[in-house]
């Protein structure tokens, strides 16, 4: 068996007029990898996982994603029924403020449930049966199935905001700074629930974060951003530990030791 | 030269007329879809059935009989006044009569009464869009439209199971229109949503505050939004009507006096004298006869 790229990027660049938001970054990611993508702020990582996302479109450059019959798909030239239906049964997106992934007014259980009822389930006994499942596979308690996310922690929230990609079974999931914004016993556990789905499910995830400890625990190989530009790739053990370009020495370095 | 009699006919200019006409087309075209148009100020309050009023405005021609109703009612204040308007700027024959309109323009009902070809029913829309209230964009609930993308609407279902244990909406209840789009029944009650399906009867919607036209054409498939293990079903009520006796009806509960007296009667006030004439008697007419 030949294993292909699940997501194929092609000289990929967008400009904010003449501004540059991100430019020339090509790269290949395989079924069941984590890729983080780090940088300072500004540095375009949100840029580009916005541009491989289908969010934005690039101002130049191809992505292509290997759809589940097999061909390969360029994003930008999908019809945006399909683009959209791939969004919510194939990707999964978390965003850094759970807010704006999930919706505030409906239960929880509704919230895990939306994928399933867009794509046609019309069984409200199984609907609830699964959320309650990933409720539970979330270290949610069942009980609060019926509870708005209003009523959750933040933490909570971003649990729940993961469920609610998962259910569909995605085979990319894209997050955007997935652990911001919460404190580090919260982090820790994110990071520990989100290390054992990606491995449980096979799952292939692009991660944008600042934070090189997230990147360090969840993520195979990593590319470093710099002014929108990727000055540095490779195995994320490899650039931690033997940062080649200064300005990935320098990130290193900032990194504070308790 | 009758031709030129019936010309500026009914309130509305020509060219507003022509210009809600060419939207109803296009809304008949395409069941269920929500086409907008320039909706022009008229002489009563929006909420009050300006969409309606412009609709049956653009359709009514001198030898159409109209029937105007209100949470079933004819002699409601909305119903009266608004059959008024027509007599005054167009001066076509009325009626209370169900099977004797060509064109009724409701609120919240359906008359109880099977309507025919060559029937026109013009509901007075509030809020056409059935997921306002889930998706607050326009620019968004229009493109899930557009992609057919209704899973939101279940949502909102499920919702109310979860809170309620069964479906709890009553009114506006979501139907999806030849399979394809759903739309917002308007304020009417669930109990009447069966009779949209296979309609013989045209059914034209308007709302005039939100300047959005759709229409359900006669022989329509007209499905309420469900669950397989919570289907849709209607309001039941355990009396009949308290004057005329019916069941499988709409009934309007009445409050009679300050001791808890109350009774139910028909909201369609004209299916309610139809039977009383033809002799059908509820309990509490029988019981003032007995007295």
């Amino acid at each position: 068996m030949t294993t292909v790229p699940l997501l194929k990027v092609n000289d990929v660049s967008k400009f904010y007029g003449s501004r540059i938001g991100c430019q020339n970054v090509s790269f290949e990611l395989w079924p069941g990898e984590v890729l983080a993508i780090v940088g300072e702020s500004g540095s375009g990582k949100t840029t580009l996982l916005s541009c491989l996302s289908t969010r934005l479109m690039p101002t130049s450059g191809k992505v292509e994603y290997h759809m589940r019959d097999g061909q390969y798909r360029d994003l930008a030239r999908m019809a945006e029924a399909e683009r959209r239906f791939l969004m919510r049964t194939d990707w999964g997106f978390v965003h850094q403020n759970p807010a704006d992934g999930l919706r505030m007014t409906v239960s929880a259980g509704a919230n895990v449930g939306e994928r399933l009822m867009a794509v046609g389930d019309r069984h409200y006994g199984n609907i609830r049966a699964t959320a309650a499942d990933w409720l539970r596979r979330v270290e949610i308690e069942e009980d609060r199935i019926d509870d708005q996310p209003r009523a959750f922690s933040g933490g909570m929230r971003q649990r729940l905001q993961i469920a609610r990609n998962l259910v569909t079974a995605p085979r990319l999931v894209f997050m955007d700074e997935p652990t911001g914004g919460l404190d580090v016993s919260v982090q820790a556990r994110l990071l520990d629930l989100v290390r054992g789905l990606v491995h449980d499910l096979g799952l292939s995830a692009i991660i944008v974060t600042h934070d090189l400890a997230v990147a360090r625990l969840l993520s195979h190989r990593m590319m470093v951003m710099k002014d929108g530009l990727v000055i540095e790739q490779g195995l994320t053990d490899r650039v931690l530990d033997d940062p080649r370009e200064p300005y990935t020495q320098l990130l290193v370095s900032s990194i504070l030791q308790v | 030269m009758t031709d030129l009699a019936t010309y500026n006919f009914a309130y509305l200019d020509e060219q507003t007329k022509r210009m809600i006409r060419r939207a109803i087309l296009k809304a008949i075209a395409i069941p269920g879809y929500q086409v907008p148009f320039a909706s022009r100020e008229m002489p009563m309050p929006y909420g009050w059935g300006t969409g309606g009023v412009q609709v049956t405005a653009a359709i009514l021609g001198p030898d159409d009989v109209l029937k105007v109703i209100d949470q079933g009612a004819d002699d409601t204040t909305n119903a009266v006044s608004i059959r008024a308007f027509f007599q005054k700027v167009a001066n076509v024959a009325v009626t209370t009569k169900t099977k004797d309109a060509t064109i009724i323009q409701t609120r919240h009902r359906i008359p109880e009464e099977k309507l025919g070809e060559g029937q026109t029913l013009v509901y007075q829309v509030p809020i056409p869009e059935p997921l306002r209230f889930l998706e607050p964009r326009e620019t968004e609930t229009r493109k899930m439209h557009a992609l057919e993308e209704y899973g939101l609407m279940h949502v909102k279902l499920y919702e109310d199971i979860a809170r309620n244990g069964h479906i709890a909406t009553t009114y506006a209840y979501p139907v999806k229109v030849e399979g394809r789009y759903v739309m917002d029944p308007s304020p009417t009650p669930k109990f009447d949503n069966p009779k949209m399906h296979m309609s013989d009867a045209l059914q034209l919607f308007g709302a005039g505050r939100e300047k959005r036209i759709y229409a359900v054409p006669p022989h329509t498939q007209v499905v309420s939004l469900d669950f397989e293990d919570h289907p849709f079903e209607i309001q039941h009520f355990d009396k009949p009507c308290a004057l005329c006796g019916a069941e499988q009806v709409y009934l309007d509960e009445v409050v009679l006096d300050d001791r808890g007296g109350r009774m139910f009667v028909c909201s369609d006030t004209d299916h309610c004298e139809d039977r009383r004439a033809h002799g059908h008697v509820g309990h509490l007419l029988a019981q003032e006869a007995a007295e």
